[in-house]
């Protein structure tokens, strides 16, 4: 092992890290993973859990495509406490404007073999009848699902130490010159991966990765008024601005029967404290879009920081500020959907296969190059 | 003041004290207030609004506490909703 | 959403501490409002009760309360803070904004829930819970009862059931012949409270009083039909209708920690005026310390006074609740949990109830934060009050920040159309 403690330290328990873990893990490498608090603490915590395909970029697309399917993949093995259920996303189009981006999207995947199905208003009434009177209609993406991410990265987790990964939590981490320090102990490995999220610009500085707050607010138990996660398209829009905070209407069903409503996005908002004002005005989107929330009980309401990249793509790969540490970081609200194809482009390419869909999109050289550009 | 109250819990009559709460109501008619997640019958426990298991709809509103809510003439309570 | 226009002095909580203070404040002058989720007045050790009037000592509150001008929300639920100097409280139907320039916390307290098999069978309720629901009108006449945990709520509980017919067949108290004695000794010192004593004891002839002993089971289909304890390390089964079965009590403090106040050991710290770490914020009652009656009354008085700026006045009653201070720590220690409570549960036993969690798949973790997230442990309506003093008890562990609503809410309730958050001046 050249002197190596382990063949990979992953630090970060999160999604990313866990999977990354896993990957790891199953192709017989020696794998520590290190984090200062708990497993799914941070964004994977925080965030809802949509596997979702998005087409903002080719990139993007390619990435959450080749993830979703690999979740399919995995899907008979998850454990029931991942809640992982394929239960589709509506776009939701609101009018005729929107209708037009629905047929776009509708070309764009059949293209690229994605299933979707366009919606007529009263289709998507059947659909979901508790969506309000005079939508134009919207965009089924059936293969989309949903999942509970605390359990899920824990699974990952569970299955890499299952194949002889290490799992220390607790302490504080901190990498230089390729040593790991933690719990007063060094380790060394041939890989260290970076995958601490919003965190990571701490761990490795100089990363042009920022926090993008959300919020989100959890109802009691109603089964069957949801039956799709439910997004407006107004949400690229609102994912699309890079200086505004915004709103959009972003819905779950839970297998619980509990509604998790969301969403939203701040710049500059450094503490963890719910922001009444956007709060507010989420909830309200919500109730434009679904009327009888209004009367639902709100149990909890909280707030995440997404790690977000001025490019809105992650980065995957070799730190060019430092090449001892890999990164896989910067997935912004996509970090669930794309954290096993991460994972699995990423520990290809650093064992020297080749991955199933390119790696240069999301490598961290090209901010050199983009993010000059922003 | 009327001696007391006349509600339906489930669709039967039930008669109760005028200041008496929907719970009493719905223990007077014999029923648990309402199923847990894992299918267990379940009633109050705390008596004062925190404990949550006292939940049933009121009016057709659903998950009212009932530990907390008086009875009032005609009320239409159902549990297990 | 109804705005108030704003209060001199706002108190949360209509029992005792909250009375007391509410009655103080409006007397000196202040334009007072008292604030309560429950339908009357009262809390939970002055409930109202459907078949009888008010204890004596109540209505000359009451009585105050009404003629000082005190404005009384009740059936208002209080859940977030949006701005310094601004509450939000729901109702039923409305949404109130309540302003205030001093704010006085008397949330009071709950009753700590320890988990055992059977705990979850209806009509397996707390020591108060039964009381609260036989005063909201349960027939109890002709039921067996029995009354068991720690505290000196359950003689105060089986009182009042046998006093309204219920057949209270025996009291389990987990705390030791020599804890009770040694508590019943620092009573002394309080005339007041013997002589309170002595009566619960005339009360309560007939039932059996069995210190070191505890409940290990409830037992029963549909409901419960009866219960197995541990009494003089033997077990034995008695057949009852009720258990009224709580572990002594639980300070509420979710709304101080919103806010921001500073906690210690669990419970709102204050100073000698009863404030908190942040300046016009006031605690008064069991969220400061549990102490039974007296001491919410003479805490409460103290902080509103103060609220009122009559320090002076104030500190006369210092020596009122130094006094009651006292009963306060003879309490605490005599009612300790015996570790022999730990082992009551069984792996299927469940811990939190709204999201049916079993002991064993919590044993694994090593912190309520990670069993919260991957078991959903204290998600629930109840956001971890009945198990989180459980597994505090249990594992040892802290419950993590509090997070707007303090308590459910409407989803039309945290998003008042009319309202822009940032424009509202304390």
């Amino acid at each position: 092992m050249n002197g190596k403690s382990h063949d990979a330290i992953i630090i970060g328990a999160g999604i990313v890290g866990a999977a990354c873990a896993y990957e790891c893990a199953r192709r017989g490498m020696r794998v520590l993973v290190l984090d200062r608090e708990i497993v799914g603490g941070g964004t994977t915590g925080a965030g809802m859990g949509h596997i979702v395909v998005m087409d903002d970029s080719e990139a993007q697309f390619a990435l959450t495509r080749y993830s979703q399917t690999l979740w399919q993949e995995l899907r008979p093995q998850l454990s029931d406490d991942v809640e992982y259920e394929q239960c589709g996303t509506i776009w939701v189009a609101a009018d005729e404007e929107e209708m037009a981006e629905v047929r776009r999207k509708h070309e764009f995947y059949s293209q690229r073999g994605v299933p979707t199905e366009v919606l007529s208003a009263d289709r998507l009434k059947n659909l979901e009848p508790h969506l309000r009177n005079g939508m134009a209609g919207g965009l089924l993406v059936p293969e989309d699902a949903v999942l509970y991410p605390p359990c899920a990265a824990d699974f990952l987790l569970s299955t890499a130490r299952k194949h002889g990964a290490e799992l220390r939590l607790g302490e504080s981490v901190a990498v230089g010159e390729g040593v790991v320090y933690t719990s007063g102990r060094e380790f060394t490995a041939r890989f260290t991966i970076n995958a601490t999220g919003a965190a990571s610009p701490q761990l490795t500085p100089g990363i042009e990765v920022k926090k993008r707050k959300g919020h989100l607010v959890i109802t009691d138990r109603y089964p069957g008024f949801l039956r799709h996660q439910l997004v407006e398209l107004g949400y690229l829009k609102s994912a699309h601005s890079v200086t505004s905070d915004s709103v959009a209407f972003n819905l779950q069903p839970r297998r619980t029967g509990q509604i998790l409503i969301g969403s939203s996005r701040q710049y500059g908002a450094e503490h963890s404290e719910v922001d009444h004002d956007i709060l507010a005005r989420m909830l309200q989107r919500a109730q434009e879009y679904m009327p009888e929330i209004a009367t639902m009980w709100a149990i909890r309401a909280w707030t995440g920081f997404r790690p977000a990249t001025p490019d809105k793509l992650p980065l995957i790969g070799p730190c060019p500020s430092d090449n001892l540490v890999l990164l896989a970081t910067g997935h912004e609200g996509l970090g669930i959907t794309t954290s096993v194809g991460t994972a699995r482009i990423l520990v290809d390419h650093i064992t020297g296969v080749k991955p199933e869909i390119p790696i240069e999109p999301y490598l961290p050289s090209r901010a050199a190059k983009e993010f000059t550009h922003a | 003041m009327p001696d007391s109250v006349n509600l339906t819990v489930n669709g039967r009559s039930v008669s109760v004290p005028h200041g008496a709460t929907v719970a009493v109501a719905v223990a007077i008619a014999g029923l648990p207030c309402r199923t847990s997640v894992t299918g267990e019958p379940r009633g109050p426990l705390c008596g004062m609004g925190i404990c949550f298991e006292c939940r049933v709809s009121i009016n057709g509103k659903r998950h009212c506490r009932s530990c907390q809510t008086l009875c009032d003439q005609g009320m239409d309570v159902k549990t297990n909703d | 959403m109804t705005d108030t226009h704003p209060f001199d002095v706002l108190v949360i909580g209509g029992g005792p501490a909250g009375i007391a203070a509410a009655v103080r404040a409006a007397e000196c002058g202040s334009r007072t409002g008292i604030v309560d989720d429950n339908p009357n007045l009262g809390g939970q050790i002055w409930r109202s009760s459907t078949e009888q009037s008010p204890p004596t000592e109540a209505a000359e509150w009451y009585l105050r309360l009404q003629k000082a001008g005190v404005t009384a929300l009740s059936g208002k639920r209080v859940f977030d803070q949006p701005a310094p100097g601004v509450l939000l409280a729901e109702g039923d139907e409305d949404l109130l904004e309540l302003r205030y320039r001093k704010l006085i916390l008397a949330t009071g307290a709950r009753e700590r829930f320890l988990p055992f098999p059977g705990w979850t069978l209806p009509n397996v309720m707390g020591a108060g819970g039964l009381q609260a629901m036989v005063k909201s009108g349960l027939p109890i006449r002709g039921k067996r009862v029995v009354v068991a945990g720690t505290g000196p709520l359950l003689l105060a509980v089986a009182s009042y059931l046998k006093d309204h017919g219920a057949e209270v067949s025996i009291i389990c108290e987990q705390a030791s012949y020599s804890r009770l004695a040694l508590f019943a000794i620092a009573l002394w010192n309080q005339p007041g409270k013997i002589s309170q004593s002595l009566e619960l004891k005339r009360a309560l002839d007939g039932v059996a009083f069995a210190p070191g002993s505890w409940v290990t089971a409830a037992h029963g289909r549909a409901a419960l039909e009866s219960i197995t304890i541990s009494r003089a390390g033997k077990p034995q089964t008695i057949p009852c209708d009720y258990l009224a079965c709580g572990f002594h009590l639980v300070p509420n403090i979710e709304l101080a920690q919103l806010l921001g106040c500073q906690i210690r050991d669990g419970f709102v710290h204050v100073d000698d005026l009863q404030q908190t770490s942040i300046a016009n914020v006031f605690c008064a009652g069991e969220p400061t310390g549990i102490g039974g009656i007296e001491l919410s009354l003479a805490e409460g008085q103290i902080a509103g006074l103060a609220a009122a700026d009559r320090d002076d006045e104030a500190r006369k009653l210092f020596s009122a609740r130094n006094k009651a201070q006292r009963f306060a720590r003879a309490l605490d220690r005599a009612f300790q949990l015996r570790p022999e409570l730990k082992k009551l549960v069984a792996p299927e036993t469940l811990v939190c109830r709204c999201e049916d969690v079993p002991y064993s798949r919590l044993q694994r973790h090593t912190s309520w934060r990670s069993a919260k997230l991957q078991t959903r442990c204290g998600m629930g309506p109840c956001q971890g009050r009945i198990c989180g003093p459980a597994t505090q008890f249990l594992f040892d562990w802290t419950p993590d920040s509090v997070r707007p609503p303090v308590f459910p809410v409407r989803v039309e309730s945290m998003s008042p159309a009319t309202r822009n958050f940032e424009t509202l001046k304390p």
